[in-house]
């Protein structure tokens, strides 16, 4: 009956939307009264799982299959999933656990339930909240099966240090289902990817073109951020598409989101309306941006910027 | 006639590619999202609804490799009489014929499996989704779909180019991209990127006649339940006002984001 987390990890390091996983992993089984177990890929060393209160780790061995691979990891998630005799599976809203959901629920008979915001409601039907319409509103779901996947929205919950068994397994590696193999892997130039970063400095059409991007790299170099753009920005080609946050774009769900220069389109501020602080600053006062931010300073981006950068710079001994 | 006869021919003996294109109506992206029904039902009163924006994508890649390769483009949806509109759209832009399955979408699952149904019955060599859709942005039914066909799904598909009969895939993913190689049939979630915001077909007056004449078959769901249901809406409560601080004041923005929103 335990519930099992899926641990996703980069580089040998447990990424930080997993340890939100498993804090909420264990908040659930201790709501059930039951055991939590996380399962990890390819990690050599998971014990550092044990504080946040995984009761059982079990590492798959990937055979030194190096990238992710949604058919293998699923199967093998159900398998385990089956084994363990687990109604709940719990995966983070990474690119990749979404890739995973719905792959892993087919697989496991259960529902799939992406965008999860907190602890289930009820579990007896298991009844939770999603958002829904880009962050717009929210609904109420209810599983019509007794399994369920659940997809946690990124710090919806956040990350609790708490004692768990820590014991360790491993499991066997499910064999492949089809024909989709990765060649190769190309790491953007970014250090931080708007999907792991803490801040988020966004620029739009108001920065006038490419050339002037130093102005929102160098502030994401002091704050440890990850860069992003407006649609038009990326569409234009001043940035890559990889950085177009919005509706169509990458979602955000950061703690801290900076805007300069962008308007505050309704599609722009749908994807990054989970943000929990929104600064902006415009030059234009009735810019609608200035109704979705927190913070915001009615000033010339190319006047403003720069004393913040240095400012900042001060503060940070940088 | 016999130009056509020919077509055929080619499509069976798989040297064109058969395509398959879900597509899901959604509310257009400047709705305002508001419910009825003692918040039971989202509120359709003047809302103007558009082809999911993922699917868009998909849909021109897959008119692309019509052009210039033959390619049979069919479009699916499933839904009730409201949706035939955005098919005779996707028949403008250029899809050979249409499909709506007659139901009323439950849920991702009870959607793919309808899905599933449909294209058990052909050979597609790629069936196309979005990857997700923009109102209730489940980014579900691609998986589940694969995965009760037995085919391989790759989601944040943002490259698709074919050579031979092995398809050459990227894939977008946190800080990075993927690149993939797979032998058909493959199940694709689009995105932005598979193909440029330029190359977006607004139909034209002839394509918008054209549509007419072209295929809408309406064919019955299968009797299945859904797996989940939803109870109740509800809008995220409203924002207080913004803090405006002056521009020559940029130590009080950083005290405030330090000490009051503690974020730096
Ligand atoms: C189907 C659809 C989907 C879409 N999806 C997205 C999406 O996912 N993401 C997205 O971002 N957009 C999306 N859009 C586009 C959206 O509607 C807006 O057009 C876009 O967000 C505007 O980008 P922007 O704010 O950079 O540019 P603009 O709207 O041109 O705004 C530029 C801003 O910069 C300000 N400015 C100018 N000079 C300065 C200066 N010197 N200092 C400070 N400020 C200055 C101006 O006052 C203005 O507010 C979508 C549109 C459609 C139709
Ligand atoms: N009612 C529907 N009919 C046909 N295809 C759909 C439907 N709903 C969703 N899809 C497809 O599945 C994709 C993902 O949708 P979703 O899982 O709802 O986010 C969409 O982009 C469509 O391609």
């Amino acid at each position: 009956m335990s519930v099992i987390v899926y641990i996703e990890t980069q580089d040998q390091e447990i990424k930080k939307s997993s340890l939100e996983v498993a804090s909420y992993g264990r908040a659930i089984a201790d709501a059930q009264e039951t055991s939590l177990v996380a399962v990890t890929f390819g990690l050599e060393n998971g014990s550092a799982l044990k504080q946040y209160g995984v009761d059982t780790i079990i590492n798959v061995p990937t055979e030194g299959e190096q990238y992710f691979n949604a058919d293998r990891y699923s199967s093998t998630l159900a398998k385990i999933a089956d084994n363990e005799g687990a109604k709940l599976l719990i995966i983070s809203s990474s690119a990749n656990g979404r890739y995973l959901g719905p792959i892993v629920a087919t697989k496991f008979q259960s529902t799939y339930f992406s965008n999860v915001i907190g602890l289930p409601l009820s579990y007896d039907p298991l009844t939770v909240k999603r958002s829904c319409f880009t962050n717009k509103a929210f609904n109420q779901s209810t599983s019509q099966k007794a399994r369920v996947v659940i997809s946690l929205s990124s710090n919806s919950f956040g990350i609790i240090e708490k004692d768990g068994k820590g014991d360790l397994k491993t499991a066997e590696y499910a064999a492949s289902t089809c024909d989709l193999r990765v060649e190769s892997v190309e790491k953007s130039s970014n250090k931080v990817s708007i999907a792991d970063a803490e801040i988020v400095i966004s620029g739009g059409r108001g920065l006038k073109g490419p050339e002037n991007w130093h102005l929102i790299e160098d502030l994401a170099t002091v704050l440890g951020a990850a860069t992003a753009c407006s649609k038009p920005v990326s569409d234009m080609g001043w940035r890559p598409h990889s950085e177009h946050v919005g509706q169509t774009g990458k979602p955000v769900a950061s703690n801290l989101y900076i805007a300069i220069g962008v308007s505050g389109a309704i599609q722009h501020l749908a994807g990054i309306n989970s943000s929990k602080v929104k600064v902006v600053i415009n030059n234009d006062p009735e810019a609608p941006f200035f109704k979705a931010a927190d913070y915001g300073i009615v000033g010339d981006a190319f006047e403003v910027v720069p004393e913040l950068i240095s400012k900042l710079k001060v503060l940070k001994g940088a | 006639m016999t130009h056509r006869h020919f077509f055929i021919n080619f499509v069976q003996n798989n040297l064109f590619m058969k395509i398959l294109v879900c597509i899901s109506t959604v509310p257009d992206t400047t709705s305002k999202i508001n419910f009825v029904n003692q918040n039971q039902a989202f509120d359709t009163q003047g809302v103007t609804f558009i082809i999911n924006p993922n699917d868009e994508f998909g849909l021109t890649r897959a008119i692309w490799f019509q052009q210039k390769e033959g390619a049979d483009v069919t479009v699916v949806t499933v839904g009730d009489s409201s949706c035939e509109p955005i098919l005779r759209k996707c028949l403008a832009i250029g899809a050979d014929r249409a499909i709506r399955i007659d139901a009323t979408p439950m849920d991702g699952f009870y959607v793919a499996s309808q899905l599933s149904e449909l294209a058990k019955k052909e050979t597609y060599d790629l069936i196309i989704t979005g990857r997700e859709s923009i109102d209730y942005n489940g980014g579900m039914v691609g998986g589940i779909l694969a995965t009760f066909l037995g085919l391989p799904y790759l989601a944040n598909c943002n490259g698709l180019e074919k050579d031979g009969t092995t398809f050459n895939l990227e894939r977008e993913m946190d800080g990075g991209k993927e690149l993939l190689k797979a032998s058909f049939p493959i199940v694709i979630g689009a995105q932005k990127g598979l193909v440029e915001e330029k190359d977006l077909i607004i139909p034209n007056m002839r394509g918008i006649m054209q549509a007419r004449q072209k295929p809408l078959e309406v064919v019955p769901a299968v009797n299945l339940e859904a797996g989940s249901s939803i109870e109740s809406f509800e809008k995220p409560p409203a924002k207080g006002p913004v803090k405006l601080i002056d521009s020559s004041n940029i130590d009080g923005l950083i005290d405030l984001l330090q000490n009051e929103a503690k974020v730096l």
